[in-house]
């Protein structure tokens, strides 16, 4: 990893560094650490004042979650989801950026604001005639649906990312290696592909995101079947009843999937494109 | 181990039951059924397998968040969408969807559901010209919770059907901002089921109504400036900080957590409060009725959850069965023996209200009773008005209106707007909903 | 600059010479096609037509009566102040920080990986759990952590929705996108050319000039690609008004997107929600146009 950076950077400096990272770091983090920490509260503790920073923790929000939903319903449906959409966006994506990015044509940057235009159309608009529409091919509570409508709202914002990522690739890396007689395919494969791996992953990453987190869609058109976490969530946080405790755990349950997809990807995400060491 | 084998002998029993009923209806089914995730329903959802196994039946859940599901429930209604064969409602839609006729009637669940003994309060707000298109699971009014132990170091007493200057002079008493203890909590976030659900009660009370005999807005009548004067008043005065964006939720937690001092609200919450595993004044609390204001009508409000089957639902005989026995006389039982006798779904069977454990457990039933009895939907206010409910007006346009003229309640409030403004507001807002949507 | 050597080379040919891209493209963009011109067509019909769900009585052309009813309603300009000054706070909030993070976390410390996911987390928090987080067990002016806080430091507790409510569903949204900035700009960074850093700080360049004649026009591009995908997003912020303030008090915190709620969705309007949708792509249309003025051209 140190390579990447460039020399080494003295170890005082360093740590400079990482205390008011680490501070950084913690202050953004801390909503999600006093959401879990509330999760293991009572729901009297949970709105104790003042706030309780040490209580005796307990783990019957977890429990209550657990005996009112099936949880691992809602998971195996957001996964399935959120990564085949995601799948789905990016097979879609890929293509499309490269072929604007490294062969743009007149049209090229118009087409990218009207696809990204397509956005803004907001969704209550349309709920009523894509009901109708899932009913009558009887979509309606299916994953595939909602597959389907979150590879169409995610793909503009990939073909951007990527559209971008794409830009950054230096041409004359490419030019070289068409010198040196490779083919197109080549080029892509072992040349571009590396390069650009880590666009494609937080654009990937991105993409579940939005899958995972967006609600409107999921929460319309899915009943038992297909409902993912947002509907999971929906059903704890409640306009009667004290509630913070176990939306808390609820909601860490929620995000720890994707806490730990991102934790995995983010060596992926963030290793660098290293132009630096092809040069 | 006694209990589980005798709720197996009871349930190998209520299965023979089934098998012989099994012989003339259809075989088991799968219904879905969608509901709100107040605890009633939550404890509903646990007690359902008892049902599936005297059945066969089998039961999928969805359970949201009110809000949410108000809104998933009505898009697959109106389009016919048949997700749902049965659906948890208010007393709100209860008789908009009824007249729609997007709801299956439910008057024929048989005699042993014994119809009379549902308060006929209960039964009107769900039916539409003498026909039920839902049943009721529970029923809630409004009333004041308040600490007597305060009370007592105060030297004040609370009587039994206090009025609105009864309680401005006790909260002037018991504030006491530096201890944190807020004289009365209310709510403030707007909304047409949260701040205005208070609010319009307040209205009623002082006199007022959102519309006369022939829809004519009449938000800008002194009765509505008599009320929001209190309403600001006592809240700036005597209320926590915060208090525009407390809804009921919030007004809980801080009551439970022991700020308040009073607080005028959903009859639903007194089982939270009353649960010492939740709350710190769970020995501390009494009640008393909700607040009488400037004349003589008007003080609590109504609010029902009901269960009704949509037209759409292919399963409409497996529905009712559950329905039957959701509501049921039996149902009542069940829930005190499983859950304890406190939590029994309140306010919906005259019979609950003769169960002598409930009444033992249970100190705030007779004021709940009380209330409900006396709601009067037809007849919220003082002067006759075209529409049916207390604290909400059942017509389709009512959510957006209710919660924009909320905005502007909170709005004044917060001090934001005036009290003249905010009115006037609303009054033009009420006056556009209404042409737009072709009363007037 | 190595990079721009290889620019000589005709736009149009590419690097792989003449090769036909239509295949690439066409899925995608016959896919939106049919994604945008499909709602387009029933928004604007709809939004011409007296179309209540809850209402079936309700129905017939409506001319633009539709728009007469929303355009006259003053609210509608308030909210567009509001949603203008949404949107501007939080990209700016974003991007400064996003940059200034991005630095920070691409400088080499014990345990940066870590660190780095724990700043990213945010993003990961559903809105509507997010809101309610900062509601109830943060902001809260009672038993909110920040009012302990302020109370222990002899201060009193701030009423943040009832006194700064549009601050607050600011400082909100902010968290929730601050993360998406700065994971878009610390990729960016990852391209920075180290010799030419090195070579600058040879030259005597101090941090500063390095950051603002190195870094940021580096950043240029990942920089128009977050705002241009922000203010997407940040139209439409919804929830996190629906939970903490429901648009108020009074309008302060009614962007667009509630407004179409409140007076559309909650009543089942679908007519007026479709004409709100037209009048929401207008106005998107026209930020649209002026950031590709400002931003789009530091795409290519």
């Amino acid at each position: 990893m140190a390579a990447q950076t460039g020399p080494a950077t003295p170890i005082g400096k360093q740590l400079a560094i990482g205390a008011v990272a680490w501070i950084v770091a913690l202050l953004m983090f801390f909503p999600i650490i006093w959401m879990v920490m509330a999760s293991f509260k009572t729901e009297v503790d949970a709105i104790a004042t003042p706030p309780l920073f040490v209580y005796t923790p307990t783990l019957e929000n977890y429990a209550a979650v657990n005996a009112q939903a099936d949880y691992l319903k809602f998971v195996m449906n957001s996964v399935v989801i959120s990564l085949g959409s995601t799948i789905l966006c990016l097979a879609l994506a890929v293509p499309c950026a490269f072929a604007m990015a490294f062969y743009p044509g007149p049209r090229t940057r118009g087409t990218l604001l009207w696809m990204l235009s397509t956005k803004m159309l907001p969704p209550v608009g349309v709920l009523v005639p894509i009901y109708l529409i899932g009913k009558q091919i009887g979509l309606l509570d299916t994953r595939t649906i909602l597959i389907v409508l979150y590879t169409l709202m995610n793909l503009p914002i990939a073909v951007w990312m990527l559209y971008t990522f794409f830009k950054e690739v230096p041409k004359d890396i490419i030019e070289a290696s068409r010198i040196d007689g490779a083919s197109t395919w080549q080029v892509i494969s072992v040349v571009l592909l590396p390069l650009v791996m880590p666009g494609i992953a937080s654009t990937g990453l991105l993409s579940i995101i939005l899958s995972w987190n967006e609600a409107f869609w999921s929460l319309n058109l899915s009943a038992s079947n297909a409902a993912p976490l947002p509907a999971f969530i929906a059903s704890f946080s409640a306009p009667q009843g004290l509630f913070w405790a176990k939306l808390s755990a609820a909601s860490t349950m929620a995000i720890a999937p994707i806490l730990i997809i991102g934790w995995l990807s983010q060596r992926q995400l963030v290793r660098g494109l290293t132009f630096g060491a092809v040069k | 181990m006694r209990r589980r084998s005798l709720a197996s002998f009871v349930g190998l029993g209520a299965l023979a039951i089934a098998a012989a009923a099994n012989l003339n209806a259809a075989s088991a089914e799968t219904i879905t059924i969608a509901t709100v995730n107040n605890s009633q329903m939550v404890a509903m959802q646990r007690l359902a397998p008892n049902w599936e196994k005297a059945t066969g039946n089998k039961i999928n859940w969805v359970v949201l968040e009110e809000n949410v599901l108000r809104q998933r429930v009505t898009t697959d209604i109106a389009t016919n969408g048949g997700q749902f064969d049965v659906l948890t409602i208010g007393s709100y839609e209860a008789p908009i969807w009824g007249k729609q006729g997007w709801l299956t009637e439910v008057d024929d669940l048989g005699d042993a559901y014994d119809y009379d003994d549902l308060f006929p309060s209960v039964k009107d707000a769900v039916s539409v010209e003498g026909k039920m298109y839902a049943v009721p699971f529970y029923a809630e009014s409004s009333f004041t919770y308040y600490r007597k132990d305060l009370f007592k170091a105060a030297g004040l007493t609370m009587p039994e059907k206090p009025t609105y200057k009864d309680i401005e002079s006790f909260a002037a008493k018991l504030t006491d901002k530096s201890k944190e203890q807020y004289g009365i909590c209310l709510r403030g976030k707007p909304g047409w089921g949260e701040n205005m659900a208070f609010f319009d009660t307040l209205v009623n009370a002082s006199g007022g109504r959102w519309f006369d005999e022939s829809w004519q807005p009449q938000l800008d009548q002194p009765a509505w400036k008599e009320a929001l004067t209190l309403y600001v008043n006592l809240l700036t005065k005597y209320g926590p900080p915060g208090a525009s964006s407390n809804g009921f939720n919030e007004n809980q937690a801080l009551f439970a957590s022991g700020k308040c001092a009073m607080w005028v609200d959903a009859t639903s919450g007194a089982g939270y409060i009353f649960d010492a595993s939740n709350s710190k004044v769970a020995d501390k609390t009494a009640f008393a009725a909700a607040p009488k204001g400037s004349v003589d009508t008007g003080t609590a409000w109504f609010w029902s959850w009901n269960l009704a089957i949509p037209k759409s639902s292919t399963k409409a005989a497996v529905a009712k069965q559950f329905l039957a026995w959701a509501t049921s006389k039996d149902y009542v039982q069940l829930v005190g023996k499983t859950d304890g006798w406190p939590t029994l779904p309140p306010g919906t069977r005259k019979s609950t209200y003769a169960i002598a454990d409930y009444m033992k457990a249970a100190p705030f039933a007779p004021i709940v009773q009380q209330a409900i009895i006396s709601a009067d939907l037809k007849h919220p206010t003082k002067d006759p008005v075209p529409y049916t409910g207390i604290q909400y007006v059942a017509i389709p346009e009512f959510q957006a209106l209710g919660t924009q003229v909320g905005q502007n309640v909170a709005g004044a409030l917060t001090g934001q707007m005036s009290i003249d403004a905010a009115l006037q507001q609303s009054q033009a807002t009420a006056l556009s909903t209404m042409q737009q949507a072709g009363y007037l | 600059m190595n990079k721009k050597a290889g620019g000589t080379a005709a736009p149009d040919r590419g690097v792989g010479g003449g090769i036909w891209t239509f295949p690439m493209i066409a899925p995608s963009v016959g896919l939106l096609l049919i994604w945008m011109v499909v709602p387009l067509a029933l928004t604007l019909w709809f939004s011409f037509q007296r179309y209540n769900l809850l209402n079936p009585m309700i129905k017939g052309f409506a001319g633009f009566s539709n728009y007469v009813y929303l355009l006259r309603d003053p609210a509608l300009y308030t909210a567009l102040w509001t949603t203008v000054a949404l949107v501007a706070s939080v990209l700016i909030v974003t991007v400064v920080l996003g940059t200034l993070f991005a630095v920070l976390f691409n400088a080499q410390f014990p345990g940066r990986g870590v660190a780095r996911v724990l700043v990213i987390s945010p993003f990961f928090v559903m809105p509507t759990v997010a809101a309610l987080i900062w509601k109830n067990l943060l902001m809260n002016p009672v038993n909110g952590l920040f009012a302990f806080l302020m109370r222990s430091v002899g201060l009193q507790a701030i009423d943040w929705f009832g006194s700064l409510p549009l601050t607050s569903v600011i400082i909100i949204v902010s968290w929730q996108w601050l993360p998406f900035a700065f994971l878009i700009l610390l990729t960016a960074m990852q391209s920075l050319d180290e010799e030419q850093l090195e070579a600058a700080k040879l030259d005597g360049a101090g941090p500063f000039a390095v950051f603002f004649y190195i870094i940021v026009p580096h950043l240029k591009r990942a920089t128009s690609v977050v705002i241009m995908i922000e203010t997407i997003f940040l139209l439409s912020v919804f929830a996190e008004i629906y939970v903490t303030t429901s648009g108020g008090p009074g309008l302060a915190t009614t962007n667009l997107a509630f407004l179409i709620y409140q007076r559309a969705l909650l009543a089942f309007n679908v007519g007026g929600a479709s004409a709100a949708g037209v009048i929401a792509i207008i106005l998107a249309n026209i930020v649209a146009a002026f950031l590709v003025r400002t931003v789009a051209r530091n795409l290519d």
